[in-house]
């Protein structure tokens, strides 16, 4: 059985969860076997209803006090008490920041591996980016364990919806608040952002590639040619090269503009989830093996301190 | 690894041709190992660099004591070189268990395996409570830690916990230091602990490592830059209308 950890905040459900369903449908369809879905909070009856729209044996919610506010400990707790009950041999999760924070605790106190990041199965291995993307591995993992998806990985619209809702069980299980560690505070955004890049019909963006804090004006006369906004990869804005709002991805800004020019950005998955929406991409990277080239419209392998002069000055015509 | 180096795939096809690579500190650790000095320079204390890995870790060891780290311990095996997530987080709980500390950071995922999980693991082998992807370090109330979390899409949270606890250190938390040459003289005389590793059993094993497939979209401009640019300005402008 597989069994998949629905994610939702405040009564709302993380699509990522339906790519999930998704990627666990897929994957029992290979090795066959039910999958199921568990749905963790406290007053969870309307997301759990939600969930049980898809082709699903069953979703399970566990619905306790403790669970209001999202902790570590508190959904190792909840997890593992439930995974000694429900017994899957596979658990699948969205690679969610929430993830992130729980799911490697959960997996060694059940003493079972978690390949995370995954974006296939294949035969039961799991395929899966590494060295930043650049590369891919097939794993191979032995007996029960858990695995998290990449956002995006599977479509949502591929999951299948059941003929009927399926039927959703309470859970039994009682989790002792003392145990939990961490006290959250709820969250916030921080100070609003003074340019809106959502909204941007033309992005240029400039990633590590470009070295300096003084070769962003080049970047800079690249977007005054082509009327775009400037933007960047994480690293930039870290350096404080240019200022956080400007930051495209996972935890900066997502975009969908007209035209994106990436420039020295190797396109790390991080980067990718904020810009890939956009319609005609552009990258400009000295290796051909990048993974921006993957998602990109039209590439040019090159220097960027050769091949930007050359755009400016053509644009300029 | 170094991020220059052109990634090469060994002749099995289950790891990269790494006799050929370079090697430096993952750059959220780097950011981990300055948060750990600045609070000490705000707190006191002490500041102890481990690392799980072959000998040539080393080299990024001496790195990390050049930048002000007081001492390190070297958790040293070969095999460690390219071991999962657990095996490693098994590798430094062994390490770091006898030592009294108060706070354990490291970066929240490595550049090269990129697992994201041998931070949060070794929070549960040492039984301290974790916070990830942390982006600040404040003294709470009541001798809690209180530290803020970086969530999707530009959201924070701040979280408080008891320590001894661990904390996933996310990029840009800080601005990085470099070594100095005096910290490089100095960091000739600081104490290197060896440590051997527990066994370990691995419970994951790459089959196969690849390149990804080509999506078939991308049509690569080729020719001088001048040739490149000018064909992707009339394409931006004719077919994309993007321009
Ligand atoms: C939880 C989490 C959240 C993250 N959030 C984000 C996010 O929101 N946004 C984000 O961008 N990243 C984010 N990251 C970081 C992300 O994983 C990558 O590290 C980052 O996107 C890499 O930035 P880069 O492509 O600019 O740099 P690198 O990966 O270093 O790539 C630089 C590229 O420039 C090329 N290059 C070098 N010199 C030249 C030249 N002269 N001409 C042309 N090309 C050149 C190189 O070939 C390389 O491909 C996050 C990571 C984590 C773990």
């Amino acid at each position: 059985m597989i069994l998949v950890i629905a994610e939702h905040r405040d009564g709302k459900l993380n699509r990522a969860t339906l790519e999930t369903i998704a990627a666990a449908q897929a994957a029992s369809a290979q090795a066959s076997g039910p999958v199921k879905a568990a749905v963790l909070g406290s007053g969870v009856d309307t997301v759990a209803a939600e969930v049980a729209a898809a082709d699903l044996a069953e979703v399970i919610a566990v619905d306790d006090a403790a669970l209001k506010d999202y902790t570590a400990d508190g959904f190792v707790l909840a997890l593992q008490a439930l995974i000694d009950a429900e017994k899957p041999d596979r658990v699948f999760l969205p690679h969610t920041y929430q993830t992130r924070d729980f799911a490697p605790a959960l997996a060694a106190r059940l003493n079972r591996p978690l390949i995370t990041d995954c974006v296939a199965v294949k035969d039961g291995a799991y395929v899966r980016p590494m060295f930043q993307g650049k590369l891919q591995a097939d794993v191979a993992v032995e007996g029960a364990h858990l695995a998290t998806f990449q956002i995006g990985a599977y479509r949502a619209d591929a999951m299948k919806a059941g003929g009927a809702p399926a039927a959703v069980r309470k859970a039994a299980i009682a989790i002792d608040a003392s145990r939990i560690r961490q006290r959250p505070e709820q969250p916030f955004k921080e100070a609003k952002q003074a340019v809106d890049l959502s909204q941007a019909e033309r992005i240029v963006s400039v990633g590590r590639g470009i070295k300096a804090q003084e070769h962003l004006q080049l970047a800079q006369q690249l977007a005054q040619a082509m009327g775009a906004e400037i933007a960047a990869s994480r690293p930039i804005c870290d350096a404080g090269w240019l200022p956080m709002d400007r930051q495209i991805g996972s935890s900066g800004q997502t975009v969908a503009p007209r035209l994106y020019v990436a420039l020295g950005i190797s396109g790390a998955i991080q980067h990718l989830v904020g810009m890939k929406g956009a319609r005609t991409i552009v990258a400009v990277n000295k290796d051909p093996e990048a993974p921006i080239f993957e998602i990109a419209d039209y590439g040019i392998a090159g220097d960027l301190f050769e091949v930007v002069p050359a755009m400016i000055a053509e644009l300029n015509k | 690894m170094t991020r220059e180096w052109q990634l090469r795939v060994n002749d099995q096809k289950t790891w990269i041709r790494d006799q050929d690579a370079g090697f430096e500190l993952n750059e959220p650790d780097a950011y981990a190992l300055e948060e750990a000095l600045r609070l000490k320079e705000k707190h006191g204390g002490e500041v102890v660099a481990c690392c799980a890995g072959p000998a040539r870790a080393t080299q990024v060891i001496r790195e990390a004591l050049a930048r002000g780290a007081d001492r390190a311990i070297h958790v040293e095996a070969d095999a460690l070189a390219t071991a999962d997530a657990s095996v490693i987080a098994d590798a430094l709980a062994a390490a770091i268990k006898d030592e009294a500390v108060d706070l354990v950071l490291t970066g929240l995922q490595s550049d090269d395996q990129g697992f994201g999980q041998v931070g949060v693991i070794l929070a549960e082998k040492l039984g301290m409570p974790h916070a990830t992807i942390i982006m600040e370090v404040q003294q709470g109330d009541g001798g809690l830690l209180r530290v803020k979390r970086e969530l999707e899409g530009g959201w924070f949270q701040w979280v408080a916990l008891p320590m001894p606890a661990l904390l996933t250190i996310q990029s840009g938390i800080n601005q990085l230091r470099y070594a100095t040459l005096k910290g490089i003289m100095a960091a000739k005389k600081k104490e290197i602990r060896k440590v051997t590793p527990p066994a370990a059993a691995p419970a994951q094993r790459i089959t196969s490592l690849y390149f990804p497939e080509k999506g078939k979209k991308t049509q690569m401009l080729a020719g001088s830059p001048a040739e490149a640019a000018k064909e992707l300005v009339k394409r931006l402008r004719e077919e994309a209308r993007a321009l």
